[in-house]
């Protein structure tokens, strides 16, 4: 097991640099001159310019200036949003809130994926299983910003279930809209993939051995059948954290959450560059840290994996 | 010792008929059989049809101009004669509006999967077929761009190039970073087929290496890519719909479903219907999509097919 971890870790490295790398390059693309555009229209004093480049070390060549960028992610600082706050700090305030989000939708997410995904393979063909099927297909068509409008019409304006939107409240309890929003647009993937590996799992030697010696269904469906049937979900799951993500970006946008999300969606629209890539670059070490977790997971899960070259 | 020996039926049993006019079954053959039996197959067919005539020929479909004939004393009214959807809120047909914009999703969707496709195909058929140092490289570069969800790589490309926001740049950014994955499926296909006789036959009659790779590898490999195209190409209509949204997409005066719904969002408690109307036309259409493309890939995979 050490050595799968070690293993996946060392994998890791060129893809955390790769990814930082290409996303600052595209920074170092950008038009325009970010020390002139602090100045607004004003005419800065050449010297204070040149002091400025320095300072933030702008004169430098390309790679030089990406190894500041990194020393200072290593070090917490990851540079200041557009209207000059650091971004550390945002992150403080905003990230418990999305955390709390992710969490509950992925747990909405899993609920609703096993659940029907396990009784859709007990009853194949039937009409149970052959609704579930075309419902997860919308589900996975319908893209998550129109999801977010036609919940907050119908459960949030026209039948009042929940508040349209949530502000400055915004402890568990206030999360459900966006969180089942986020839930239900990540839920069919996870739904299929639990029910074709319960069909598959049914169909074994060791199910059918464990029915054979007595076992009543109420045992060997959960838990036989259910534990060794949810490694493609889980693995899923890592997949499903990019689409999270965007997802979380536009959920919290139209419902107003305060999470990193929501910091991102305003960058967007009101156009701010830097703020954007600072942004993107948190998510994406996110989602790098998380498919490492799931990975090691899997591992843990399944021996086969572990030992395999 | 007394043996057991099972009487012999005189009835004689045929083993294996088999009938020499019968047409020779592949793949293909096979899955065409099970695809044309199914009726959501036609029906996610017609639908990508008229999507696509709709984007050809939108005049078919509406004769009300969807920009020139706004008034604004129609802001946000219901449907009215001629105008089967209602109007928007700056009082542009709805119906209208929805047919001309199918053409900038079909643009983007398809542009992007070409190029998205294109950069796969090379990366996996290079990584597979040369293998060694190329594959390791080609392939950690994959990982990296893997690593990126591409909404929020394309986000950024959009948002550093926000002066240059087209078709093109859009379905570049899509593109550009939706590559991965497809690689990673071509790359595999490569590494079957490069086990096969044709090839050694191809090398040993003198064929260079990247000859037999364009003339008999890429050829041979290129199903699973073609089944995936249109699970791509919903995903990058989707990815269109979604930037255009977030601000960093389509410019505003695009005609576009995501511009659409982006704008009857503001009036979404009094006129509702001008936002459901587009994101139903933007649901319909992925979903066709994404039927066909599981429809297609399920009829050419046995296994999928013993799972229903």
């Amino acid at each position: 097991m050490l050595g799968y971890i070690l293993r996946r870790l060392v994998q890791v490295i060129p893809v955390f640099f790769g990814a930082t790398l290409l996303i600052y390059a595209m920074v170092f693309a950008m038009p325009g001159d970010p020390i002139a555009a602090l100045f607004g229209d004003k005419q800065p004093n050449p010297a204070l310019l040149a002091q400025l480049r320095a300072q933030y070390h702008l004169d430098e060549p390309f790679f030089v200036q990406y190894f500041y960028y990194i020393k200072g992610i290593f070090q917490g600082d990851m540079g200041v949003t557009f209207s000059g706050q650091p971004v550390s700090e945002v992150l403080a305030r905003t990230l418990p809130v999305t955390m709390r989000l992710a969490v509950m939708a992925i747990a909405i997410e899993f609920v609703l994926a096993i659940s029907i995904g396990t009784v859709s393979a007990l009853r194949k063909g039937g009409i149970f299983d052959n609704v579930s099927l075309v419902v997860a297909l919308v589900f996975i068509a319908v893209p998550i910003f129109v999801l977010s409008f036609i919940a907050q019409y119908f459960l949030a304006v026209q039948w009042g279930w929940f508040k349209p939107t949530v502000g400055a409240n915004n402890d568990w309890g206030d999360l459900w809209l966006p969180a089942l929003v986020l839930g239900f647009s990540l839920y069919a993937t996870s739904m299929r993939l639990m029910r074709g590996s319960m069909l598959d799992t049914l169909n074994q030697d060791w199910v059918r051995t464990a029915y054979s010696k007595g076992l009543p269904r109420r045992r060997v469906i959960p838990v036989h059948a259910l534990r060794n049937s949810l490694i493609p979900v889980i693995t899923n799951s890592a997949t499903n954290f990019g689409i999270l993500l965007v997802g979380a970006t536009v959920t919290e946008g139209i419902f107003n959450v305060p999470g990193v999300g929501n910091t991102l969606f305003h960058a967007t629209q009101k156009h701010e560059g830097p703020t954007i890539v600072s942004f993107v670059t948190v998510f994406v070490i996110i989602y790098v840290i998380v498919n490492l977790v799931v990975d090691l997971l899997y591992g843990l899960l399944d021996p086969r994996i572990r030992y395999a070259k | 010792m007394e043996h057991y020996v099972a009487p012999v039926k005189d009835a004689a049993v045929v083993v294996d008929a088999i009938r020499i006019d019968e047409k020779p079954r592949n793949l293909w053959s096979d899955a065409w059989t099970d695809l044309r039996r199914r009726p959501l197959f036609w029906i996610s067919l017609v639908v990508v049809v008229i999507i696509l005539l709709m984007a050809v020929w939108p005049t078919l479909f509406t004769q009300v101009p969807p920009n020139n004939d706004c008034q604004l004393a129609n802001s946000n009214e219901g449907p009215a004669s001629g105008h089967p959807l209602g109007f928007t809120f700056q009082g542009c047909d709805v119906w209208s509006r929805i047919v001309w914009g199918a053409r900038t999703s079909l643009s983007v969707g398809l542009l992007a999967t070409l190029i998205g496709s294109l950069i796969g195909l090379v990366m996996g058929a290079l990584a597979g077929f040369y293998g060694g140092w190329l594959d390791s490289l080609l392939s950690r570069i994959g990982d990296i761009f893997f690593s990126i969800p591409y909404i929020l790589a394309a986000l950024v490309v959009m948002s550093v190039f926000s002066q240059y926001r087209n078709v093109f740049t859009l379905a570049f950014a899509i593109g550009g970073f939706a590559w991965a994955s497809t690689a990673r499926i071509v790359r595999a296909e490569v590494l079957r087929v490069r086990q096969a006789d044709f090839v050694t036959a191809s090398l040993a009659l003198g064929q260079s290496r990247f000859g037999t790779l364009i003339g008999h590898v890429v050829p041979n490999a290129i199903a699973p890519l073609l089944v995936v195209t249109t699970l791509s190409l919903a995903a990058a209509i989707v990815a269109e719909a979604t930037l255009t949204f977030l601000g960093v997409g389509l410019g505003g005066n695009v005609m576009s479903w995501g511009n659409d719904i982006s704008q009857a969002q503001q009036s979404l408690r009094v006129a509702p219907m001008a936002l459901i109307w587009p994101s139903i036309a933007l649901t319909v259409t992925v979903l066709a999509f994404i039927m066909l493309g599981e429809l297609i890939r399920d009829a050419l995979d046995p296994r999928a097919r013993a799972r229903r």
